[in-house]
């Protein structure tokens, strides 16, 4: 008895709104969207939004000293801080919207941003 | 004093069911043993049982069926009342749920493959809601919905297309 057969008209409607609620379901995947920039605050204040597009390393003068940021495709992370915890810099990289690494003594913080803002803040 | 014999009445329905159950029990097992890459995508080869058991012997039945396979395996695998057993019972029991409604839908346009999509996406759909609401309290959670979802209708698809082959090869006897 061939396979097709066992199907009835209606168990097809049945599969094609399955295969749509999978398809449906797919944006969930990549939860979050995609990290777009990196948006480096100094004391609270914007000091840039750097586009995750390109490498490229920023300088923020804070009141210990420099934090250095180092931005590269599709992620961000804080290289050097004068700080003397290193929290921030021990966080790694940073790649999903709404991480964020926070150098607190030098008032620094550097957080992914997506198009979509799926959290308010993520931190491990 | 006399010693006193108890003795269970043993109905017809009750063997049924015990025997369906065994059967569903051994599928279940069989599940367990077949590695998965992601915990909670499984075959679930004893809902084929409980398709054949609805179609054949009624709601009533495929709940007593699917609750006691639920119990008995848990107990032999030796997850019983650890979390692997709640997600199980939620998601039997949603299905089931499913089920009791769907078997309404007219039989001459949905057929078993129906049945088993609908009872797949229930089963992980109220899997998932537990999961979010005990276990992993966090929407990440849901970032695994589309490869539970893309398994509910691959293999919800499957034990349909069996449990529909076996409805057709075993027509039922009149006196049956």
């Amino acid at each position: 008895m061939p396979w097709h057969s066992l199907l009835r008209p209606g168990d097809w409607l049945v599969l094609a709104a399955g295969a749509a609620a999978v398809i449906l379901s797919l944006p969930l995947l990549g939860q979050g969207g995609y990290a777009e920039k990196a948006v480096i605050r100094q004391d609270g204040q914007l000091f840039a939004e750097v586009d995750l597009r390109a490498p490229r390393r920023v300088e923020v003068p804070g009141p210990l000293g420099t934090t250095l940021v180092a931005v590269e495709p599709g992620r961000a992370r804080v290289v050097a801080d004068p700080g003397p915890r290193q929290y921030c810099v021990r966080q790694g990289w940073l790649a999903r919207p709404g991480e964020i690494a926070i150098c607190a003594p030098n008032r620094v913080s550097v957080q992914i941003a997506g198009r979509t803002r799926a959290y308010d803040s993520l931190s491990y | 004093m006399t010693a006193s014999v108890i003795e269970l009445k043993v109905t017809e329905e009750d063997r049924r069911v015990a025997w369906l159950a065994a059967a569903a029990v051994a599928l279940a097992l069989a599940d367990a043993a077949i590695p998965s890459p992601l915990p909670g995508v499984k075959p679930g080869l004893a809902n084929i049982v409980t398709l054949v058991v609805l179609l054949r012997f009624g709601w009533g039945t495929a709940v007593w069926v699917s609750i006691l396979r639920v119990f008995a395996a848990a107990l032999l695998l030796g997850h019983f009342l650890a979390p692997g057993f709640f997600l199980s019972l939620t998601g039997t029991v949603c299905s089931l749920a499913t089920l009791g409604l769907a078997r309404h839908l007219p039989a001459r346009w949905f057929g078993p493959v129906s049945l088993s999509v609908l009872a797949a996406f229930a089963h992980i759909g109220g899997q998932l809601l537990l999961a979010r609401l005990w276990l992993v309290p966090h929407d990440g959670l849901f970032a695994l919905a589309p490869l539970f979802a893309g398994a509910a209708l691959f293999f919800g698809t499957l034990n349909g297309l069996i449990a529909a082959k076996l409805l057709a090869e075993n027509p039922v006897k009149a006196a049956a």
